[in-house]
């Protein structure tokens, strides 16, 4: 019975801390319950969501990606200087998705094919990818986006744009992970690559599938993300991929591959997003706000592997306890 | 009773849920070979690793030279004269010779620099008394694995050791490196060295034995001298039950050609590999480790690539460049190593059970979660998989379940052709009997299986032919009324008959 429930409390231990942390903050400030506020929280971690489903993906299969806010920049710039010229927000999709697709496939190239590992490969990305947006934009902004930043700003009733269109990707993302063979194949992969193989997956088409998926949730986030800013920032989204790894680690998905979930991530970037919402609102120091961030992934993986590793720490403590009765 | 070395008296352990040892007497003589044979999970590595310090005891004593030791540690066992040479080698393939010689002890000079002078000096000099022709500068993964074992024993040696478990030492290695082994332990008899040996193999527990002790399900059945014990009664007190039913062959019709194999090469691994098993047949595939039979039902499988030949399923030809295509035509392979190519560690028995066949479960665009369900808990049910739930992780089962899981997995595909490598490694005995049950009932159903195996009995006990292989090449093919353990040894020796 006990260790039902504590194994019940482990498997939802993460929506009782975002739950407590809801309480928390909305005692903390007076503010955070307002729902312009927690509309401002949805449009803000609109961005971080599409990124954190990409690196939760390659993440339960096994890999990674380091190249999020590079191909989000470049992406992203092209598609505004696309809209700029063209005036047709489709071919401005188009150019967006196509450009960071076209990234992820020379990533999942080289993974997949040149067994590079995922650090590495995405690595190189990291840097190509800004290479080219910086050459292209000459390292300037790109101003007056006109009606582009609607896909940012733009509300449909009460309701952000870009809050609409997470929620779309989140039930196509959750879709894909849980009722697809794919879905299926990447936790196989993720928990044994060379026993998935030897079951009739083929690895290398899933982690093209991944990248992919990827490319494409950071196409669209990059679109977000300039609309937000009402520009084109070459040298923006740095470091973005680690927003994305953090909020996929701390929902629960395993570094070491096989184990994620979809509500665990969504829950992992809200339990990040109200952290530094309710920071801001209470007007901590943005440089403590970073440590706290910071202290936030390790604990999160270290609560995560301490728990795991439980049982054998349970015949340690055992052995302990007969060892002292002995004496 | 001076000449005892090392005593054990009333070891008592259990993990959460399971005793594992209950009430262990057992003594080795100075300057003997104690054999200590026993099913996995009869006890063996537990009792070594209590006695390595690894595990502590919950109850009992351990005496060297009648004198009462605390073992906390492995380094404390080593400090007690107590060497370990584990079935799996712990070595840093990266690193020196000389480095694993010395790993975990480097001398160090007075300003805490390792002394690298002192290292070479004496790992040279040991090289050259054992008569191992490299150099200590070498790296270790250039040398074999017999080589390493025979270095482990030097470093059990340089360690001081008096008494030396060997677990499983000759599982890796040919028979020539075995007869040297054997001069080895001879020679560290002589010089008084105790020498507790834990092998499957009876043939060289026979050989080499002064004592026989026998463990089963974590308790002592008897305590012998070698000379006044003979095969089948070791097995027998192994087993607990007498052994003449141990494998349910059935007479069953055969049928078509279920698989062919047709001059099989890939350059330097095999060459030129002709067989075929019918419906409702059982064909073996013997050889001593290294004979490539492994690598060619990998091959015929798809999961490796080959250079030319042809493989015929149902008498049609079909390519197999990879399991995918080939588990779409019916053919399946399940792996010699579970943890490398079978499960995925942390997802559910359930998952596990129903990857190969998730075309089964999920169409139409959706999972059909309840089907997969019912199919796999149908499954389990024929295979008798004992499991807490559905939902538990695979690795938190015994071996021998995760095996049986493993084989649902593929009966889940309907094959017509299962080539099972080594089905029985590293299973407790009454999974074992389990998975020939199984077998049976498989072949009842007019499919056919290839089974790959080291264990020669079972061979003999289950298979309708056997095919010999010895360095890349078939060498003898044997119908079973025609089976012996002479003929198929010298096959598979490449001895000409």
């Amino acid at each position: 019975m006990k260790s039902n429930a504590s194994h019940y409390l482990q498997k939802f231990s993460i929506y009782i801390v975002l739950v407590a942390l809801f309480i928390v903050c909305s005692v903390l400030s007076p503010y955070f319950l307002n729902s312009s506020n927690l509309i401002n929280v949805s449009r803000q971690l609109s961005v971080g969501i599409l990124i954190a489903y990409g690196e939760m993906i390659l993440i339960i299969s096994g890999f990674l990606d380091l190249s999020v806010g590079s191909v989000l920049a470049l992406a992203g710039v092209l598609s505004v200087s696309t809209y700029q010229n063209t005036h047709s927000m489709a071919a401005a999709v188009a150019v967006a998705l196509l450009v960071a697709v076209v990234c992820n496939i020379v990533n999942a190239f080289f993974v997949g094919n040149c067994n590079v590992p995922a650090f590495i490969a995405t690595l190189g990305m990291q840097q190509a990818a800004r290479g080219i947006a910086l050459y292209y934009t000459d390292g300037q902004n790109i101003l007056q986006l006109g009606d582009f930043v609607k896909i940012g700003q733009g509300m449909i009733g009460p309701v952000p744009i870009p809050v609409i269109l997470v929620i779309l990707v989140t039930i196509i993302v959750w879709y894909i992970v849980n009722h697809t063979r794919y879905g299926r194949g990447i936790y196989a992969i993720g928990g044994n690559r060379s026993a998935a193989e030897a079951s009739g997956i083929n690895s290398k088409i899933s982690i093209y599938k991944s990248y992919i998926i990827n490319g494409l949730l950071v196409g669209l986030a990059g679109m977000i993300f300039m609309a937000r800013n009402n520009a084109g920032l070459p040298n923006g989204a740095v470091g973005y991929e680690m927003t994305g790894l953090t909020a996929a680690i701390v929902g629960g998905t395993s570094f070491t591959g096989g184990i994620g979930t979809v509500s665990g991530t969504i829950a992992g970037a809200f339990i990040i997003g109200f952290l530094e919402n309710v920071m801001n609102l209470m007007g901590v120091n943005a440089y403590i706000q970073q440590i706290v961030q910071g202290a936030i992934i390790v604990l999160a993986v270290a609560f995560d592997v301490m728990s795991k590793s439980k049982k054998t720490q349970k015949v340690i403590i055992v052995k302990e306890d007969k060892k002292e009765s002995g004496k | 009773m001076s000449d005892i070395k090392m005593r054990v008296a009333g070891v008592e352990k259990s993990f959460p849920g399971v005793k594992a040892l209950g009430n262990i007497d057992f003594a080795v003589r100075k300057g003997t070979v104690h054999a200590l044979c026993g099913e996995n999970g009869a006890g063996k590595s537990t009792l070594m690793k209590i006695i390595m310090g690894i595990y502590k005891a919950d109850r009992g004593q351990i005496y060297i030279e009648e004198k009462p030791v605390d073992i906390k540690s492995p380094i404390q066992a080593m400090e007690h004269g107590i060497s370990m040479i584990a079935q799996e080698l712990n070595y840093v393939s990266e690193l020196s010779v000389e480095e694993n010689l010395f790993l975990g002890r480097l001398p160090v000079t007075r300003f805490g620099k390792v002394d690298w002078r002192r290292v070479r000096r004496e790992a040279k000099k040991f090289l050259e008394d054992e008569g191992l022709a490299y150099a200590p500068d070498q790296k270790l993964k250039t040398l074999t694995v017999s080589d390493i074992q025979m270095l482990e024993i030097i470093k059990a040696i340089t360690n001081n050791a008096e008494i030396i478990i060997m677990d499983e030492p000759t599982s890796s290695i040919t028979e020539r490196e075995v007869k040297l082994l054997f001069e080895k332990i001879g020679e560290l008899k002589e010089k008084g060295v105790s020498i507790i040996y834990i092998s499957h193999k009876m043939e060289e527990v026979f050989q080499i034995a002064d004592d026989i002790t026998i463990l089963r399900d974590g308790s002592v059945v008897s305590t012998d001298r070698a000379e006044d014990l003979d095969m089948d009664t070791v097995i027998a007190r192994m087993v607990g039950r007498k052994i003449e039913n141990v494998y349910p062959k059935e007479e069953i019709d055969h049928g078509s050609m279920a698989l062919e194999v047709e001059h099989f090469t890939k350059e330097g691994i095999f060459e030129d590999i002709n067989f075929h098993v019918r419906k409702g047949e059982i064909v073996g595939f013997a050889g001593l480790v290294g004979a490539g039979r492994t690598e060619t039902m990998r091959a015929v499988f798809g999961l490796d690539s080959h250079d030319s030949g042809i493989v015929k399923i149902d008498g049609e030809e079909v390519s197999v460049k990879c399991p995918e295509e080939s588990i779409k035509k019916r053919m399946i392979m399940l792996s010699e190593s579970r943890r490398d190519d079978g499960i995925i560690p942390p997802r559910s028995v359930l998952e596990n059970a129903s990857l190969a066949s998730l075309k089964n479960f999920i169409y139409g665009g959706f999972a059909h979660r309840r089907k997969e369900r019912s199919k796999v808990t149908e499954m389990f049910g024929k295979m008798n998989v004992k499991t807490p739930s559905l939902e538990t992780e695979i690795s938190k089962l015994s071996g021998g379940n995760q095996q049986k899981v493993l084989l649902a997995r593929w009966m889940l595909c309907d094959p017509e052709v299962m080539i099972l490598d080594e089905p029985t490694r590293g299973i407790d005995v009454g999974a074992k009997f389990e998975i020939y049950r199984l077998m049976t009932e498989i072949v009842k159903e007019q499919r056919a299986i290839v089974m790959v195996s080291s264990e020669l009995p079972e061979l003999l006990g289950m298979c309708d032919r056997i095919y010999v292989m010895c360095q890349g090449r078939i060498t003898g093919c044997v119908e079973r009324n025609e089976f012996s353990q002479e003929m198929i040894m010298k096959y598979a020796t490449g001895l000409n008959v």
